[in-house]
């Protein structure tokens, strides 16, 4: 093999001069023609390894080589598509391309073939008039991917490309990459799904700005090999035996999947007992995956930070009374002028579930969602939340809901406290009741240390913390979560599922919008919504049987038959 | 109600005062602004450069050139020697005026023929010009009576004798600092008003706000709050500097000052509200924001009177609160405007505050992403 194309020797970065560098001396190499995979929790270094290698960045130690040159890389060798591509939403999909041409120099007479050949390349083709801010958020992607590779480069930079773009589209970005990568270019791709990392070529695992392990992923799964395992779980109780299974000495980590607990045991540990943690059968050794073998390393790392949540049952508000559907539609449906969003959509939901609307950009989800937490107006059918009718009793449904959305909606300039106080006034707590409310918020989600801090500046862990304890304040019955966990690292997430499922074990009803396949296996019930209908609903275990004849498929894999079948598997997106 | 109320109110006021920049933004420029307007904005001209051409070379015409080197208004620069310099002296703003006194002149006064004599300024500064005018037509009359009683001739024969009302020496300031009181505060509200509901779109707080029991008239009452305080304290502050530091009389009632003030910023804070209702980012609020103050400014009578505008452009001013703030304010400082005349500017401007204050309510629901 020749030289590597970028090379890393004791690269360093430091922004500040005291606490921790950025990156602390990273030794790496990346070649022609191979996917290179950069994970890692936020906050790792990865965006700031990224911005060093594309020149944007100098190391403060170490050297760095690019393309066989020190320092700064030759125009046109590089690519670097950061995670907000600068499109101009004003300009047409064309216009964009036609600027980035100008701005490479790219020359007249090569330009009509190299664009021609990217539209097709991205399959934007057909929508080269559209204006860059109506394309979905997996168009953008191609789009943007399209403008970085006018003159094609040596070396390809993506950070974080898939953030936010949904199954079918990641899909087709991976295949675009690889293709890249097989006529030679050297591709590194930032990102926060393992699966996509699993198809690299090699992995960097970053943490806390080092390089924790790398390899190709076959060696991350070698690691773990007969340390995974799986457990039955019965018809009801399966979050209580993933609580217990999670305590269990030897555990790092335990995920419901469908009608099974998935283990990844430590070193030379036998898995735990199934009665002694109430499981339907003992446990069996499955293949490991590699988010096992990634989540492994960064629990061995993490040892003492990676506290469950523990449930302090009793402060809780318990939501027995009333009848057990916490949410019910019937024909709901929204029009947007001539386009209908949602169209006759009917499911029904029952206390203490954890339900689950699935579906690709644009497939009118976020409407049913945004109707039912009370943020649009309905245009037909009925929905009922909390026993309250949506039609004429928004705002005393609204008391009874928490509500979560993806982009971190608090308020940044306001301290910890602050927020929480604010949180608990508008739901109408006040006096005892709201500092008893806000001490047990500040307990649980232990956020005390931070209670002074802006919330700007947490972490993103506790930022996400503290947006669920704002939409827990006053103890809602129903909680309503929108991509909660888009982006978010492996850790965290499954903090943040384990306070969901604490929540859930005390009755109260979650609903969860995502198109993250993972988080959907959390869920009781799935529905699957695509073009304003719900097209499929069940567990997701039914799901993958019915769909794809196999349990031990992805959901995914589930989710993408079933929209195929929809549509013919041309089936792209529908715009955002 | 009360408590969500009370948390949204104070949520607001810390969300502005814990930005820093805010803070800066919010009391910094307006009082610079103050300070900067009320002694840069004038109409009165001190030192105006002044060329004189005398050809008389006579006591009488020595003594009229002193009377206006001598006065505030002008300040001799150069002296020209032939009327060909005159072009040129104007032409490169070397003077704004020449002062022009033929051969003949002293000659003329003694003979009892009519003296003539030529003052030429620099119109492109109309304004300017104007008022230049109006100085040496004092001097030059001053200057004539005088004559007349040295050499026992009678005087003109009708006089004008003039007394400014409410502002004896018509010091501009008296005229542009109560306007301040209004242009300024106005700016401060709407720019908060403005901003507040669309920082909150942004970024994406606005639906987690939707989502609490709160309803949409509480959220109005919670945003209109601290841009009213805020806007009221620092109207405050710039009416006790008027009277203190400006030394500006205000003669008037100071509860209906205060009343008047509330109700202003409440029309501002409307239009605010009615704009951040409707933008989707702060940018696009600013913009708006902008694209009403500046007309609001021009078209309210704080620097030309609303009488002198076409007619379609006085009407379209009865929708600018400022208009009839400017006609309290003035009223109440310098004369002391009786309140049936204070409530005639008042009802439009409430109007103004509900018909806004209801569409951005309304915008609060029907407008979403």
């Amino acid at each position: 093999m020749s030289e590597p194309v970028v090379a890393l020797a004791g690269v360093g970065k430091r922004f500040r001069k005291s606490g921790r560098p950025a990156l602390d001396d990273i030794a790496a190499e990346a070649e022609a023609g191979s996917i290179t995979g950069l994970i890692g929790p936020d906050g790792a270094g990865k965006t700031t390894l990224l911005r060093l290698i594309a020149g944007l960045y100098k190391p403060s130690s170490g050297t760095l080589r690019v393309a066989g040159r020190n320092g700064a890389p030759e125009p046109g060798t590089l690519g670097y598509m950061p995670q907000q591509f600068g499109l101009y939403e004003d300009l047409s999909v064309a216009e964009n391309l036609d600027l980035y041409a100008d701005l490479q120099n790219l020359p007249r007479s090569q330009r009509r073939e190299r664009m021609a050949r990217l539209l097709s390349f991205t399959g934007l083709e057909p929508f080269t008039d559209r204006l860059a801010g109506n394309l979905s958020g997996g168009m953008k992607q191609k789009l943007g991917l399209a403008c970085v590779l006018v003159h094609p480069p040596r070396v390809l930079l993506l950070d974080e490309p898939s953030v936010g773009v949904d199954p079918l589209s990641r899909r087709e970005l991976w295949r675009m990459v690889r293709e890249l990568s097989e006529q030679g270019m050297a591709v590194l791709w930032s990102t926060a799904y393992l699966d996509e990392a699993a198809r690299c070529s090699r992995v960097w695992l970053l943490d806390e700005g080092r390089l924790l392990a790398q390899g190709p992923p076959d060696n991350f799964l070698a690691e773990v090999r007969g340390r995974c395992f799986r457990m039955p779980l019965g018809e009801t109780g399966r979050r209580h035996v993933q609580a217990l299974a999670s305590a269990h000495r030897g555990v790092l980590d335990a995920q419901i999947q469908g009608r099974g607990l998935r283990l990844v045991l430590e070193k030379d540990t036998p898995p735990p007992d199934a009665k002694e943690v109430g499981a339907a059968g003992e446990a069996e050794s499955v293949e490991p995956r590699f988010e096992d073998a990634v989540v492994a390393r960064l629990r061995g790392q993490h040892a003492s930070e990676t506290e469950e949540a523990s449930g302090h049952e009793d402060d809780w508000r318990k939501h027995a009374d009333g009848d057990d559907t916490a949410i019910e539609t019937r024909e709901l449906t929204k029009r947007f002028g001539d386009f209908t969003a949602v169209d006759r959509v009917n499911f029904t939901v029952r206390r203490g579930e954890i339900f689950g609307l699935l579906g690709p950009n644009g497939a009118g989800k976020s409407t049913t969602f945004r109707m039912l937490c009370g943020l649009l107006p309905a245009s037909g059918g009925e929905a009922r939340v909390a026993g309250f009718d949506l039609a004429h009793a928004r705002a005393d449904a609204r008391a009874r809901i928490g509500y979560m959305s993806q982009a971190f909606s608090l308020y940044g300039g306001l301290s910890v406290r602050q927020n929480l106080n604010f949180f608990a006034g508008a739901y109408g707590l006040y006096g005892r009741g709201a500092r008893q409310a806000i001490r047990r918020a500040l307990k649980d989600f232990e956020l005390e240390p931070y209670a002074g801090a802006s919330a700007a500046g947490l972490p993103l862990g506790f930022k996400q913390r503290l947006s669920l304890a704002c939409a827990l304040m006053h103890g809602p019955a129903i909680l309503f979560l929108d991509e909660p966990t888009s982006g978010v690292d492996p850790l965290t997430r499954r903090e943040f599922w384990a306070r969901i499922n604490a929540m859930a074990e005390r009755g109260v009803t979650v609903l969860v919008t995502s198109h993250v396949m993972d988080e959907a296996e959390y869920c009781d019930r799935l529905a699957i919504m695509y073009r304003g209908r719900v097209i499929a609903s069940g567990p997701p275990d039914e799901l993958k049987q019915t769909h794809l004849g196999r349990l031990d498929a992805s959901l995914e894999d589930a989710f993408i038959r079933l929209i195929e079948a929809q549509e013919g598997p041309a089936a792209a997106e529908a715009p955002a | 109600m009360i408590a969500r109320l009370f948390a949204l109110v104070i949520k607001e006021f810390l969300a502005i005062w814990r930005d820093p920049r805010s803070r800066a933004v919010l009391f910094g420029p307006p009082l610079i602004q103050l300070f900067l307007f009320a002694y840069a904005a004038t109409y009165d001209i001190e030192n105006a450069r002044l060329a004189v051409l005398n050809e008389d070379r006579s006591r009488e015409s020595r003594e009229l050139v002193a009377r206006f080197t001598a006065s505030r208004g002008f300040e001799p620069v150069r002296r020209l020697t032939h009327v060909r310099q005159i072009a040129p002296t104007i032409d490169r703003q070397d003077a704004m005026a020449v002062l022009h006194i033929g051969p003949t002149f002293a000659a003329d006064l003694k003979s009892g023929n009519t003296a003539q004599v030529q003052i030429i300024v620099d119109g492109r500064r109309s304004n300017s010009a104007l008022v230049l005018l109006g100085y040496a037509g004092e001097i030059v009359t001053g200057y004539a009576s005088d004559m007349a009683a040295e050499n026992d001739q009678p005087g003109p024969p009708a006089e004008l004798v003039t007394r400014a009302w409410f502002n004896p020496q018509l010091e501009s300031r008296w005229f542009i600092v109560p306007g301040l009181v209004g242009t300024l505060t106005l700016v401060v509200t709407t720019v908060v008003a403005g901003l507040s509901v669309a920082r909150e779109r942004e970024l994406g707080t606005f639906d987690q706000l939707l989502v609490t029991p709160l309803r949409p008239l509480e959220i109005f009452v919670g945003k209109t709050v601290p841009a009213l305080a805020i806007g009221v304290i620092e109207g405050a502050f710039i009416v006790l500097a008027a009277i203190w530091w400006f030394e500006v009389p205000l003669r008037g009632s100071h509860l209906l000052l205060a009343l008047s003030l509330v109700l202003f910023l409440l029309s501002a804070t409307g239009v605010g509200l009615m704009i951040s209702a409707f933008a989707r980012t702060q940018q696009q609020a600013i913009v708006g924001s902008f694209l009403f103050l500046m007309p609001a400014v021009i078209l309210s009578g704080f620097a030309t009177p609303v009488d002198n505008m076409p007619d379609f452009v006085q009407a379209l001013t009865y929708a600018n609160p400022l208009r009839y703030m400017l006609v309290i304010l003035r009223g109440l400082f310098l004369q002391d405007l009786p309140g049936d005349l204070v409530v005639q500017q008042l009802w439009p401007m409430a109007i103004i505050a509900v018909v806004t204050g209801a569409v951005a309510v309304w915008l609060f629901r029907h407008r979403l992403a």
